[in-house]
Parts: C-alpha cells; sequence; structure tokens
C-alpha cells in the first residue's frame, strides 16, 4: 500500500484483506443481482407497455397482474423486504447470508424499480413509429425490438443508469443484515469499533463508483439521442 | 380496386358512441388518386385506418385488388377469395398491410435509423439477400432524390425530405397501393408542394393507386382525379374532382370549394354592404361558372354588346383543377328587364352556368 495512503486511513491498513473481500463481495452481488435485475425487470417493463388496454397487444389479466405484483414490492421498504424474504431465500439458495443470500432479496427490491423506469422509458416512444411499424406490417416481436426498444435506447440507459447507482445503495443495506460486502464492512469495522477512517473510505469510495457510473451513463445517453449508438456515420 | 361497402366504424366512449364511420361505401379504381376531405373529426382518419386494418371496422367489407375481400362482422374478419371464406389470421393481415404503403402528417421515421435503415426496415428480417435490400434501396433514393442523404439520420433532414424518406419507405415493398394521411400538412408551401409533385410522378410511373386523405383543398385540387367529401362520418359527395369543383351540391363542399378560392371573398364583401345581393328583374347579382369548354371566350364584352346591359365584374377568380381551368366570374347585371332576361338566356346557351347570389 502506498506511503500517504496508510497513513491516511491508518485502521484500513490493518484490515487490508477483510477490504479487499467486502470490496469483492459488493462487485458480486451487484453484477449478478444487475443482471436479473436487467432481464427480468427489462422483461416486466415490455410486458407491462405492451398488455395495457392501448397497448400493441392487449391483455387484462396479464397487466393486472404485473402491476399488482410490482406495486406490492415497490411498496415495501428494502430493509423490510429483507427480513421478510428471509425464508424464501433460504428456500430458494440454502442460505440468507453471504452474497447468495442477498442476491435473491436485491433482485426483488430492484426489479419493481427497473420495471417502472422501463415502462416509462417506453411510454415516451412516439406512438406514430408504433403505428408506421403495424402499417409496415411488424409483428408484436418486431415492434418492441425494432421499434421500442431500439428507439427508447438514450432512455433506456438513463433508467439502467440510474437503477444501477440505487441498486448500490441496496447492496450496502443488505450488509447490515449479514450480506457482507462494503455495507457490513463500513459497520462492523468503521462504525462498532470507532475506526472513522474505514467509514470516511468508504463513503469515499462509493462516491467515487456512483459518480463514474453516472458519468458514463449520461455520455452513452447523450451519444445515442437521434443516432445509433458506436456508429459512424459514412456521410 | 378499392372497393368499400357499407363500411361501419363506432368507438365506446365513457358516455356516448361515436360513430366514426358511417355506412361508407366509395369504388376506388386502379392508378387513381383518390382524395378523401373533411374537417377534423369527420372521421377520414379512421376510414383510412379500416383499408389497412390498423382499425378493425365493426361491418361491412373491403375488396382490396386481388388480395380477395375482407369482410367485417362485429369486429371480427374473415377473407373471401375465390368462392371460399376463412377467418383472415393475423399472419395474413400482416401480409395485406406489408403490401399497402402508407405515409403520415409526422412522418413517423426512427430517429436512430440513418435514412438508409428506415427504409430498409420493411425489407429486413424477410429473408432478402443483403445486397438485393441494398439495391432496392437505392433506387428508391434515387426516385425520391435523396441518393446524397443514404446515411444520414432524419434530425438531419427538412420536413420535405423527411416526408421523401417516408414515402421511399412506404414504397420498400412495391405496394399497388398508398394511404398518405395528411402527408402535406405539417409542411410548408414549397415542401407541399414538391410532395405532391412526387406523388403525381410516382403515380405516373408506377402506376400506384394513392389514397390520401386532408382538410385541405389545395391538395385535392391540385393533384387528385376523385374525391369524396366526408361529414360526421358519412361520405356526402364523391366524384370527379372538377365536377365536384364545378358543382358542389352539398353546403360543406361548397364552403371547401369556396376556401379554395378567392371566390369564399364574396361572403366578406356582402357582410360588409360593399355589395350587395340583389335579384330584382332589371339588376342582379350573379355568379358564372365557366368549365372546360367555355374558358377562352370574350363572352362579358359581347354580351354587353349585344343586349345593351352593363356588367360590373364584382369578382372573378381561376383555378386551374387536375390541369384544366375553371372560371368563376360574380358581376351585377343591369338594364331594361327583358334585356337581361335574354342576356341570361344567352350567357347560359353557351354553355356557361349562372346563379343568382340572393343571400351568401
Amino acid at each position: 500500500m502506498p506511503e500517504p495512503f496508510a497513513s491516511w486511513f491508518p485502521n484500513v491498513a490493518n484490515y487490508w484483506n477483510i477490504f479487499l473481500q467486502a470490496l469483492s463481495a459488493t462487485f458480486q452481488m451487484f453484477f449478478i443481482a444487475g443482471i436479473f435485475t436487467l432481464l427480468i425487470g427489462g422483461t416486466f417493463g415490455i410486458l407491462l407497455t405492451t398488455s395495457k388496454a392501448d397497448g400493441i397487444r392487449p391483455n387484462r389479466i396479464l397487466h393486472f397482474v404485473l402491476e399488482v405484483v410490482t406495486n406490492i414490492f415497490r411498496a415495501v421498504p428494502f430493509i423490510i423486504l429483507l427480513i421478510f424474504l428471509i425464508p424464501f431465500t433460504r428456500l430458494l439458495v440454502g442460505t440468507s447470508i453471504g452474497v447468495k443470500g442477498a442476491v435473491v432479496p436485491l433482485i426483488f427490491g430492484a426489479v419493481p424499480f427497473f420495471t417502472r423506469q422501463v415502462e416509462t422509458a417506453l411510454a415516451d416512444v412516439d406512438p406514430g413509429k408504433i403505428e408506421a411499424a403495424r402499417a409496415m406490417g411488424s409483428s408484436t416481436c418486431g415492434i418492441v425490438f425494432r421499434i421500442y426498444l431500439h428507439e427508447a435506447v438514450p432512455d433506456l440507459i438513463r433508467v439502467i443508469t440510474i437503477t444501477a447507482i440505487s441498486l448500490i445503495g441496496l447492496t450496502t443495506s443488505a450488509g447490515a443484515v449479514g450480506a457482507g460486502g462494503i455495507g457490513s464492512f463500513a459497520i462492523n469495522y468503521g462504525q462498532n469499533l470507532h475506526y472513522q477512517d474505514i467509514v470516511n473510505l468508504c463513503v469515499i469510495l462509493l462516491l467515487i463508483v456512483v459518480s463514474l457510473i453516472q458519468l458514463i451513463g449520461n455520455r452513452l445517453s447523450k451519444a445515442a439521442v437521434n443516432r445509433g449508438l458506436f456508429t459512424n456515420p459514412k456521410a | 380496386m378499392v372497393q368499400i361497402e357499407h363500411l361501419e366504424k363506432t368507438y365506446q366512449l365513457k358516455h356516448k358512441e361515436l360513430h366514426a364511420v358511417n355506412d361508407v361505401s366509395l369504388t376506388i379504381g386502379d392508378g387513381e388518386i383518390y382524395g378523401i376531405i373533411g374537417y377534423s373529426g369527420a372521421g377520414k382518419s379512421t376510414l383510412v385506418r379500416c383499408l389497412n386494418f390498423l382499425e378493425i371496422p365493426d361491418h361491412g367489407s373491403i375488396t382490396i385488388g386481388d388480395f380477395g375481400k375482407i369482410n367485417a362482422e362485429n369486429g371480427k374478419l374473415s377473407l373471401t377469395k375465390d368462392g371460399k371464406t376463412s377467418p383472415l389470421s393475423d399472419k395474413k393481415l400482416r401480409e395485406l398491410r406489408s403490401s399497402i404503403g402508407m405515409i403520415f402528417q409526422h412522418f413517423n421515421l426512427l430517429d436512430r435509423s440513418t435514412v438508409f435503415e428506415n427504409i430498409a426496415y420493411p425489407l429486413q428480417y424477410r429473408g432478402i439477400p443483403k445486397a438485393d435490400i441494398e439495391k432496392r434501396v437505392d433506387e428508391l433514393l434515387e426516385m425520391v432524390g435523396l441518393s446524397d442523404k443514404k446515411y444520414v439520420y432524419p434530425s438531419q433532414l427538412s420536413g420535405g425530405q423527411k416526408q421523401r424518406v417516408a414515402i421511399a419507405r412506404a414504397l420498400s415493398n412495391s405496394p399497388k397501393i398508398l394511404l398518405s394521411d395528411e402527408a402535406t400538412s405539417a409542411l410548408d408551401p414549397d415542401a407541399t408542394e414538391s410532395i405532391l409533385r412526387l406523388l403525381k410522378e410516382l403515380k405516373a410511373k408506377l402506376g400506384i393507386t394513392i389514397i390520401l386523405i386532408t382538410h385541405e383543398m389545395a391538395v385535392i385540387k391540385s393533384i387528385a382525379d376523385k374525391v369524396a367529401v366526408m361529414e360526421n362520418g358519412k361520405v356526402v359527395e364523391a366524384g370527379d374532382v372538377y365536377e365536384v369543383f364545378a358543382h358542389p351540391s352539398q353546403p360543406i363542399t361548397k364552403k371547401f370549394v369556396q376556401s379554395s378560392s378567392s371566390l369564399g371573398n364574396i361572403t366578406k364583401l356582402i357582410e360588409n354592404d360593399e355589395v350587395t345581393p340583389v335579384d330584382a328583374p332589371d339588376r342582379k347579382l350573379i355568379k358564372l361558372t365557366f368549365t372546360r369548354t367555355s374558358v377562352g371566350d370574350a363572352l362579358i364584352s359581347q354580351v354587353s354588346r349585344q343586349f345593351n346591359v352593363d356588367l360590373n365584374i364584382v369578382l372573378a377568380n381561376i383555378d386551374i383543377i387536375t390541369e384544366d381551368a375553371l372560371g368563376n366570374i360574380i358581376v351585377t347585371i343591369q338594364g331594361p328587364a327583358a334585356n337581361v332576361r335574354d342576356a341570361l338566356e344567352y350567357i347560359h346557351s353557351r354553355g356557361v352556368e349562372t346563379e343568382v347570389i340572393t343571400n351568401a
């Protein structure tokens, strides 16, 4: 460890390996839960949009079920959801602690949030484009992938950014009930042992990560407005 | 040919029913430009959307070229072809839609796709080789005069150029029918004219049938062959554009005709007391209508000399309707009662229609 770092954060140096483990646990929780959230929440968001009464494939029952489920899990504060889901998590993955045990409630916490965000992003797609696609004979699937998801890319990047940041928040909360990671490192070593430098380092670290995600998200979202992402028009 | 028979579409609103299309029957010939005009809410938009079944009609039938006759009964569609009737499948419906082109008021292009990708949209995912798609798109770009904009995004185009891209996209599947929903309503006059010229060219070159809806009589006047006037879900008047212009029979049609020529000003002149409508034996305010055959004549001075009456021109207007001239003159005619009567008879015998304006 570089010299100034050790003198600014003396106690972190003493728990360096535990700190690294915590860091790795947080990243694991973030990525595993993140991928599931992206897939499940994305699917739910799309289904909510298409099954609406004026959607491209109205389905009252599906829409109602998705609405209710999303609303219920959105209404419960995450820390309560964590405790509430313990039996279910045990049943599903065999444990309620550690990265494995944390991923399940994290998904339950983030999916409803992301679902709503995706729904809002897709609702902003001009209905005229949908109508044009229908007039050209596109199928429901074609409209979802070639119009909705394609045209909403800037908004989708934006809502993925927001969800990613809020998911980092959730992983640290999960640390309070045995999930490990940066959150529990800050509580167990910083708070309980009164090592303020440990708390400070955690804050600085989170600040940097969150700012980075926001920065990348903003850049990509902006780059995708009115043009393809990563494409370089020949003209 | 497109034949619409007894088409009905009703929307259930909260407290009432809206009869958007009410027993509409129309026959549209191959290669015609058929205009449907009406104020907003007249049902023209719904009618045109029933033609490619973006809106499913409640009752009635639509026969589309060699596709067959599609019958609607209580919102359920069936297809009659070669004497056999079967329910219309989703797949078949999409097939029908992709064989009819459609353009819109707000273009509805994909903002995140290049001009090339937009035009290629209907061709992709159909098993067409990439090289063929590229070739077809190049052809279409040339047809609409945008070859140099192939890799440009719509946000970099003007309104008229966007509509050209939309037209190219609508034509990519070589449809026989093109539906146009207020395609020029969001464009400035220059762009409107160039788009209308393009549509006319396409009709001549491809023999495509164009069904266009609009609220602007000027659009009908400049390119349509036939016109149907809609009001409250019904077609109140239909026929050859020139005939409808020369002899509008319904009040709403008269209003549309007036709105598109300076002749409408007579109403204002009368309201402002600058002209008084009179119908006395020796003095009348008269509208003369010169159609194809009589436009070139020097009738006014002739009549004045021959019958010894005074003709005072209040308003005159010449319209060019699908390349034919239609003239209107509003005059006051004054003189001895017998002369006035004879003069009017003579004018009439020369194929010019006369109409006494009593109260506009």
